[in-house]
């Protein structure tokens, strides 16, 4: 693959919003109430969305007739360039609202910012998305306070995937010499300049859902390199199932 | 379609009134196409048509989605295809675009008055952070009762929320304003 770092950022940002999108969309069938079954895979038809854009911008900036299918289907775990984040298994309702609000948090602000990005591609794709984020912080933004604020139980559980996740969102500000450069140039966004508009949307929230927020702590890295934990696998072998046991089968 | 429009009597006409007329004859076969999860509004009403070019004796129309991940927008393609087909374009491309990105706002005045006959409050205009994180003040499409209660953020489709009218008890579908 080529090293060419608008390739890799794009892949970055696509590959997040797939594998988001996906777990999203394994609640289908199982969620708790009718609502949030249509919710979630709304949620996840937005991200899928933002993904298709982002993998046909990647195939033309590879130039080597990629399209996104070849992108989402044909790369084995150590080519995907997802955050850490989205592969972590669903686990329970409270678990997936968490760690979507958490991301969402984040998410949304990242848009914006790259709604000014240099790239007229990038910058278009950023405009759409920014106004599913906003729709999607807002609907976890409340889940969270009522759950964090409802039962026992369900206050339990959400001080418990609070502290689950909380270590996957250092990631999220991270960049490296691939951004660097684009940084540089206008074309993306430096992560970290975010962190005051994560915290402004996570704070009062998680007051209103009476969790403390955690300490920064240890926090975990690598699936913007390609270091992967053992989910990731799962969620392919799924996902890619249909294209790996018939080659180029279409409807 | 009134017969001086028609293809036969466009021959021979200058080339900027060959045009103009072909362009004319373009929009209406759009104008025809309808958003298959909302069957009362055309893309016009919508204004995910965004425009129509004509060179020569092609046509192309752009269109840009609602959400990233409208199901819809291959469909749509695909009959705008045809409308245009039958109109007699033997050439003809269909492009999407992404900027600028679509709202609510650019829904037709026509095409508003279409949904709340239908029974879908339309979106309030000016869509804004304001308008999406404010309170929401609508009424009920049937009786008008503004006692109403929000049931579910996301509707049947990404564009829908699904509300409940407490005074006539029955459920509705809001356009969400993005």
């Amino acid at each position: 693959m080529s090293e060419d770092a608008l390739l890799v950022y794009t892949l970055r940002l696509a590959d997040t919003a797939l594998i988001n999108g996906h777990r999203l969309s394994e609640w289908c069938g199982h969620a708790p109430v009718l609502e949030e079954e249509l919710a979630l895979a709304n949620l996840a038809l937005d991200l899928i969305g933002q993904a298709r854009s982002l993998y046909a911008y990647a195939g033309v900036i590879e130039g080597e007739g990629r399209g996104e299918d070849a992108f989402a289907y044909l790369r084995d775990v150590m080519q995907y360039r997802n955050l850490l984040i989205v592969e972590r298994p669903n686990g329970d309702f409270a678990t997936t609202i968490l760690r979507q609000f958490l991301l969402s948090a984040f998410m949304h602000p990242f848009w914006e910012a790259m709604t000014g990005s240099t790239d007229a591609t990038l910058s278009a794709i950023a405009a759409k998305a920014v106004k599913e984020a906003a729709y999607h912080l807002r609907h976890c933004r409340e889940w969270t306070v009522r759950l964090g604020d409802g039962t026992a139980e369900s206050h339990r559980r959400m001080e418990e995937a609070l502290a689950e996740e909380w270590p996957y969102t250092g990631e999220l500000f991270e960049s490296d010499e691939v951004e660097h450069v684009l940084i540089a140039s206008g074309i993306a966004v430096d992560p970290a300049t975010l962190k005051g508009k994560f915290d402004a949307n996570v704070d009062p929230v998680l007051g209103e859902a009476r969790l403390a927020r955690p300490h920064q702590g240890w926090m975990q890295t690598g699936g913007r390199h390609g270091r992967h934990s053992e989910h990731l696998g799962h969620v392919l072998a799924e996902l890619q199932y249909l294209q790996r046991t018939y080659p180029g089968a279409t409807w | 379609m009134r017969e001086h429009e028609g293809p036969d009597t466009e021959d021979g006409a200058a080339p900027e009134t060959r045009t103009r007329a072909l362009r004319k004859r373009a929009l209406a076969a759009l104008k025809t196409v309808h958003d298959p999860e909302i069957p009362v509004l055309t893309i016009a009403d919508l204004g995910i048509l965004r425009e129509v070019k004509i060179a020569g004796e092609s046509v192309e129309a752009v269109i840009t989605p609602t959400y990233s991940g409208c199901p819809a927008m291959n469909m749509i393609a695909v009959e705008a295809d045809i409308a245009l087909e039958r109109a007699g374009f033997r050439s003809r491309k269909i492009t999407t675009v992404l900027s600028p990105a679509w709202t609510t706002d650019w829904m037709s005045e026509e095409g508003r008055a279409k949904l709340l006959k239908y029974g879908i409050v339309p979106p309030t205009k000016s869509s804004s952070r304001g308008g999406l994180f404010g309170k929401e003040t609508l009424s009920c499409p049937r009786c008008g009762s503004e006692a109403v209660e929000r049931i579910s953020e996301f509707g049947s489709t990404a564009c829908k929320a699904l509300w409940r009218c407490k005074t006539c008890r029955e459920p509705f579908d809001q356009f969400k304003c993005i």
